[in-house]
């Protein structure tokens, strides 16, 4: 099986996030950069699939030399190979055409994306990316097996799941499920030494137009100070909520 | 024109269904353009009843009997090409945010996700969207003569229904779906979390699962959905899909109540824009904290059984 993995390079979850003097945008001074969480369960569902029916995994990124490490990262926890394409992207839609355009070149049997990145959380980028292939979207996919050229996949629901039959090619959204966190895999030395010599490709962008750009950003007023309560006075919080707060 | 797409379940409309329309009036008001809104396959409520949330116009599109992303792309796409739409607003549910980027390529439009308030001006469409999971906050704007909307649930909240029924058409429409559900399973009687209005929600605080009976009551009483810390779906006490936070579910209700959880930056990440944040917590440092609006200090097990028979009593 042929699969490309699509990989957003994004802040640690545990950034501190900042944005630059003109507020036009993030401020990366200081900010340790990972894989999308999303995109390691659908990268370690990929190297799953490549161990039990062969064939290639390879790494793409949309951006720019800044997000090498991270698909460095992606071949040290074992794909095969990886593309940068040259580009510094705007929208999703901007990124999804040119994943698309990667996509379709390759002749692979699924792309897997991570249901959404952390950093803009667009959420866009699968379901666009299978439409502009014609391929049928999984997401979010909290579990996928091929069968033949078909498969089964589950879907998360509101409230719910459910359970879709489909041909492949297709385009799957990641999500804890697809793996169990147990089952994510983290870079061991030897992966690290292969890394450095497996192929990084850098790859001209399509040009593809994005549909949107970021105008500003600022950073979400703080709450005001806690107001403590006695625990032995939850009366006094009830009439809180119901005559201050008015949420109840 | 201003597009929206009416999502139903069972038959039903989803309650962020009315707050989707109601932003579509809204935007149609600004414009002096009109709102029309497509429901998509079986629905058992009254389609023209709609026109209370604002929809000037409902089209009824019959045929489909299940939400697919394909099938829903092309047939709400095509309208909004037909109509000429310049805004096609969708509401931030799992099946809406799947629909977002599909409809954005069969419409030939711009879109914008997790959007959280009404666009601040129209040509070109700007609009404020959480980024950086509710870490920072985006103006962003469109490049595109049509826009897709994502709405974030509960955001502007839905109003009181109020205006007449709305003129309605009835359509049969077929389109390949590229996918095939052949099976569905709901937990039966709980409230899904990313529309819920009230959330209870609690961490390792607890314990053990065995210890979750009161948080469910206390829930009960509020009509509030159960939530969950992420160790505590990953040790298997509750299931995957009540974990909120940056990698779970994002929440945006009135009220988040948490429970012997620490307030971990992730765990805030996916809950901080709630309106109202009581936090719950034996230890006075919790950094949680520091993210609320009314905190008590105390140990969970002696203050849920008693917070709930306080609520019951106001509540009655
Ligand atoms: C990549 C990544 C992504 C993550 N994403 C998420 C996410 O989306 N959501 C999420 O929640 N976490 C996430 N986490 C985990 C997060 O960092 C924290 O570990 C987690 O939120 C802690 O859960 P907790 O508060 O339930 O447990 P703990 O940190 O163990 O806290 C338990 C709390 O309960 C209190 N307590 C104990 N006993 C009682 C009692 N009897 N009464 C009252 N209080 C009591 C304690 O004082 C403590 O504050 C992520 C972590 C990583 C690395
Ligand atoms: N710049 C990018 N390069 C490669 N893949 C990306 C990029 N941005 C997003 N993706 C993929 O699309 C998914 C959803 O991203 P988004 O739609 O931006 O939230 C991510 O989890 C990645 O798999």
């Amino acid at each position: 099986m042929k699969i490309l993995v699509c990989i957003s390079h994004v802040p640690d979850t545990t950034a501190k996030i900042q944005f630059t003097a003109d507020a036009r945008s993030l401020d990366a001074n200081g900010v340790q950069f990972v894989i999308n969480p999303y995109d390691e369960f659908g990268l370690t569902r990929a190297l799953q699939l490549n161990e039990q029916l062969g064939g290639t995994v390879t790494a793409v990124t949309v951006g720019g030399a800044e997000v090498e490490p991270t698909l460095r990262k992606a071949l040290a926890i074992g794909a095969h190979d990886a593309v940068r394409v040259d580009a510094q992207p705007t929208d999703p839609m901007q990124v999804a055409r040119e994943l698309a355009a990667v996509a379709s070149a390759g002749g692979y049997d699924l792309v897997v994306c991570g249901q959404e990145s952390i950093d803009y959380n667009g959420g866009i980028v699968p379901s666009a990316l299978a439409e502009l292939l014609g391929w049928p979207v999984v997401t979010p996919c909290i579990g996928f097996t091929p069968e033949g050229g078909k498969a089964k996949a589950s879907r998360e629901i509101d409230g719910g799941k459910e359970v879709l039959d489909l041909a492949l090619p297709a385009v799957l959204g990641a999500k804890k499920g697809l793996v169990e966190e147990s089952e994510l895999r983290i870079p061991n030395m030897r992966g690290i030494m292969s890394a450095r010599t497996k192929p990084l490709t850098v790859a001209a962008a399509a040009g593809a137009a994005a549909g949107s750009a970021p105008v500003t950003f600022t950073k979400p007023a703080g709450k005001s100070a806690v107001q403590m309560i006695d625990a032995q006075d939850l009366e006094t919080l009830v009439k809180k909520l119901h005559e201050e707060a008015k949420v109840i | 024109m201003i597009l929206v797409f009416a999502e139903t379940w069972s038959g039903q409309f989803k309650k962020s269904t009315f707050e989707a329309v109601q932003y579509a009036a809204a935007c149609a008001a600004a414009q002096g353009s009109q709102a029309v809104a497509v429901v998509v396959g079986p629905a058992s409520a009254p389609v023209e009843s709609l026109g209370a949330y604002g929809a000037h116009k409902v089209l009824h599109l019959h045929g489909p009997e299940r939400f697919e992303t394909a099938l829903y792309a092309a047939l709400i796409g095509d309208v909004a090409k037909e109509l000429d739409a310049r805004l096609i607003v969708v509401n931030g549910t799992a099946n809406g945010r799947a629909l977002l980027g599909a409809l954005a390529v069969r419409a030939e439009a711009g879109v914008i996700s997790n959007v959280t308030a009404l666009p601040e001006s129209y040509s070109p469409v700007r609009v404020v969207r959480g980024a950086f999971s509710s870490k920072g906050i985006e103006v962003c704007e469109s490049r595109s003569a049509c826009t897709v909307i994502g709405l974030v649930p509960n955001a502007l909240g839905a109003k009181e229904a109020s205006g007449s029924d709305a003129a309605f058409e009835d359509r049969s429409v077929s389109a390949p779906a590229r996918a095939t559900v052949v099976e569905q399973q709901l937990a039966s009687g709980t409230i899904a979390l990313p529309e819920a209005e009230r959330v209870v929600s609690a961490g390792r605080g607890m314990k053990a699962p065995e210890n979750w009976g009161m948080i469910e009551e206390l829930a009960q009483v509020l009509g509030a959905a159960t939530a969950c810390s992420k160790p505590v779906s990953d040790i298997g006490w509750r299931p995957h899909r009540e974990h909120v936070g940056q990698t779970g579910i994002q929440v945006n209700p009135q009220l988040y109540i948490a429970i012997g959880i620490s307030g971990a930056i992730q765990h805030l990440a996916g809950v901080s824009s709630s309106k109202t944040i009581v936090v719950i917590n034996s230890d006075p440092e919790a950094p949680f904290f520091k993210a609320a609006d009314y905190g008590i200090v105390g140990d969970a097990f002696d203050i849920i059984p008693r917070l709930t028979a306080a609520l019951r009593k106001h509540l009655n």
